[in-house]
């Protein structure tokens, strides 16, 4: 009913309106993935967010920040280690296991020296890398992207990461890859200038990434089978819920407007009725 | 404002404050208006947007508690906001959505005031004011995106402060003004804040205003006809208290499914990196409710005379109760008049979807460009944003002035109550005489 209602705001040239078309870049459509927190009753499956935090934590994590969040995230409502039992996230013994494997940049306030000290619960994730350039001189001059909000700053941004992360391609022959970079057709880009192959140039860009996900590249604590495809959607999970935190209880609380808001309006529209029953109009 | 005032003060108290401040009076007054008893649907919407009015600034007052107003720091802020602030992501989607919401309200709004000819004699000054805040809107929903300082966010203010710079003499000089300094950079962004904040008390204000220019002519009707008795008219309260009521809350059930459900399905991905003066965006789009200027601006190719037709669009707006020569004030007796605002709807939502797209984007996808005239090929977006702007101006200048004089309105009726007992499409023209009751 809601999909329905969007639709017909959409024909209303509302909502796709701001959609716009890509010129000379070519981008392959992202692959058609089903999520369960899509649609208005969308959950995240916990166990899969455990899964995705580790493999952010051992793959992902040596070269993407996430400064947006922190430690005790994990453990909150609707986190991967949510335990009804600690309310108070930074009780969360998973929370606290994790959080002793890291070090905090501090100044010592008896000396003014500066210190590493143990990270809190309450310390947003440690990068990788010192600054910008660090992390560009460690990845043959690009950037690895903050992934704390990845999924939103994409379009369709949960298929397109998972795309990306699972799309890697032999460069076709003809096609000139340049050093430290790699083929791959779910990656905005435009290859006209690399193309010496006959007809059009292939779809897609070039990623700085190397291929990330293998097959055992992890070893989930649930026994699930370590596959690229199941590490990039459990990455993809946590990621997506990583991006907005309080996407669950959104529509949770969405449901319940909407039913009180039908009521109301109702009830608003019978006094209506009453009140103008007597005025011909 | 209402002329004459039905308020007898009861108790002492009551009466002291009467003849002292008379507020009261002034309450009582407004809910005892007169209003047509034939206003429909269409007339809620000022309403609604009394109510999306006070929804942005109570929740634009709660985000600027947490938002901090530096180039910097005011990414994170935001996301501050929509993790840690206790429905903080509540707040903030309600504000996002519901500045898109109100454009929604507003242009219906606009159009029905231009269906019903709300805009003319004694209701010039009423339209004006109307469109002051219209314009303020626009003003401030474009410094509100600049806020959460994405890549939009930037780009936006980057293109738009650029553009203004091509006016001739002032125009550069406002520019460095608007930016403080030679770029956009933290002190435009500490400038929009503040300015942010200011501009929909002075909405408010205005607001003011223009509910006192309708409280003296009153309200117009559907039927476009003036009251002529009591017999026409129910008061303000409960009749069109309750009525707009029920509009607002079908209205918020629509505002809900987007801020629960959709919450960024008008925004833009590129909004949620944050804003780096090297990387320009492979598109830069304003949002929904300004693309239709966006695509007039790049119809013209001299950045001046773009500019100037950009405010042009708007401005001829203001002076449209002169240039409409029609007597007839509702379209409900302009049949040839309907067609055209259609065609000029129409025209608004091709625009707008020209505003989305790239210039050289094809209309008619798969048949590529086609003849180039003069420097694009027919089938692209921008010709059809030249045809549109062209359109565009020829439905508020020529046909305006012109088409009065052509078309035959229908028989109009005497007043108000005569319609309202008998339908006007279920009685045959002319018969405006039919018996009178007494509503
Ligand atoms: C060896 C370092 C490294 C590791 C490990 C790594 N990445 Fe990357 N990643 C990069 C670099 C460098 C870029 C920038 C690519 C570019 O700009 O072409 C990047 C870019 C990305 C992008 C952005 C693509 C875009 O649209 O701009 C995503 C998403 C991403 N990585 C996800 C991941 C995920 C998920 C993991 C863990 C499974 C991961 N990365 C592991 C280095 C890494
Ligand atoms: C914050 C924005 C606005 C608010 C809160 C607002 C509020 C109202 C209200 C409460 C009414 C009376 C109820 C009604 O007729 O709908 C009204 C009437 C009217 N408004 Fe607005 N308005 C706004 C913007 C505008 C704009 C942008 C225009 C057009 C330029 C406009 C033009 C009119 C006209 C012509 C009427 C008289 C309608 C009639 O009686 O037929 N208003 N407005």
């Amino acid at each position: 009913m809601l999909r329905k209602a969007f639709a017909i705001a959409a024909a209303l040239g509302l909502a796709a309106a701001a959609q716009a078309s890509l010129a000379a870049t070519t981008q392959a459509t992202p692959k058609d993935v089903h999520w369960s927190f899509e649609g208005p009753f969308g959950r995240f499956d916990q166990e899969q967010l455990q899964r995705g935090y580790k493999v952010y934590h051992d793959v992902c994590s040596s070269c993407h920040a996430m400064h947006l969040m922190s430690y005790r995230n994990l453990g909150q409502v609707g986190g991967p280690f949510y335990d009804p039992k600690y309310p108070n996230p930074n009780d969360n013994p998973y929370v606290k296991a994790i959080v002793q494997d890291y070090k905090v940049a501090d100044i010592d306030s008896d000396t003014g020296d500066v210190i590493h000290r143990p990270a809190t619960t309450a310390d947003a994730f440690v990068s990788p890398f010192a600054n910008d350039a660090a992390a560009r001189a460690s990845n043959g001059g690009s950037l690895p992207p903050d992934l704390s909000l990845i999924i939103k700053a994409r379009e369709d941004g949960a298929r397109y990461v998972y795309s990306i992360l699972t799309g890697y391609q032999p460069a076709p022959a003809g096609l000139t890859v340049p050093a430290n970079r790699y083929y791959d057709p779910y990656m905005p880009g435009d290859m006209t200038s690399f193309w010496h192959g006959a007809g059009p140039a292939p779809t897609g860009g070039f990623i700085a990434m190397p291929l990330q996900l293998t097959p055992n590249r992890v070893t989930f604590d649930d026994h699930v089978m370590a596959t690229p495809d199941q590490e990039a959607k459990d990455v993809v999970a946590f990621l997506a819920w990583a991006s907005e935190p309080h996407q669950s209880e959104r529509k949770q609380l969405g449901f319940a407007v909407m039913i009180y808001l039908v009521i109301f309006t109702g009830l608003l529209y019978a006094s209506y009725r009453r009140i103008w029953r007597k005025v011909a109009h | 404002m209402s002329g004459h005032s039905t308020y007898e003060p009861k108790t002492g108290i009551e009466r002291w404050l009467d003849t002292r401040l008379p507020i009261i009076r002034f309450g009582v007054d407004l809910g005892d208006f007169p209003t047509p008893k034939n206003l429909n649907y269409w007339w809620t919407f000022g309403a609604i947007l009394g109510v999306c009015l006070v929804t942005q600034i109570v929740t634009g007052i709660i985000l600027a508690m947490h938002y901090v107003p530096n180039a910097t720091l005011a990414f994170d802020s935001v996301e501050h906001i929509m993790r840690d602030v206790n429905y903080g992501w509540l707040i903030r989607y309600i504000h996002a959505n519901g500045a898109a919401m109100m454009f929604l309200a507003v242009y219906i709004h606009m159009f029905r005031g231009l269906y019903y000819g709300s805009y003319k004699a004694p209701r010039e000054v009423l339209w004006l004011l109307g469109m002051v805040i219209y314009l303020l809107m626009v003003i401030t929903a474009f410094m509100g995106y600049v806020l959460p300082w994405g890549q939009m966010s930037f780009w936006a203010a980057t293109v738009i402060t650029n553009i203004l710079g091509s006016l001739p003499v002032v125009g550069p000089p406002i520019t460095t003004w608007l930016w403080g300094g030679f770029a956009v950079d933290d002190p435009t962004l500490n400038r929009f804040f503040s300015l942010h904040y200011l501009l929909p008390f002075v909405i408010a204000g205005v607001v003011v205003l223009h509910i006192w220019a309708l409280h003296v002519p009153g309200n117009n009707n559907p039927t476009g006809v003036n009251v002529k008795s009591e017999a026409d008219t129910v008061p303000f309260h409960p009749y069109y208290t309750i009525k707009d009521a029920f509009g607002a809350g079908v209205f918020l059930i629509l505002f809900a499914a987007f801020v629960f459900y959709n919450p960024d399905g008008m925004g833009h991905a590129d909004n949620y990196v944050p804003a780096n003066p090297l990387v320009t965006p492979a598109h830069i789009v304003p949002e929904w409710y300004l693309l239709p200027y966006y695509a007039m601006l790049r119809a013209v190719p001299n950045k001046l005379l773009g500019v100037l037709t950009m405010f042009g669009a708007i401005g001829v707006l203001f002076v449209l109760p002169w240039l409409d020569r029609s007597k007839v004030r509702s379209m409900r007796y302009r049949p040839t008049a309907r067609i055209f605002l259609a065609l000029f709807l129409l025209t608004c939502l091709v625009l707008g979807w020209c505003g989305a797209h790239e210039p050289d984007a094809a209309v008619i996808p798969g048949v590529g460009p086609g003849f180039v005239l003069v420097d694009y090929g027919i089938n692209t977006d921008v010709w059809l944003s030249r045809l549109g702007t062209l359109l565009y101006f020829a439905y508020l200048i020529p046909v305006q002035l012109f088409l009065p004089l052509f078309e035959t309105p229908l028989p109009v009726p005497e007043s108000i109550s005569t319609p309202v007992l008998s339908h006007p499409a279920s009685v045959p023209a002319g018969a405006t005489s039919a018996p009178e009751k007494k509503g």
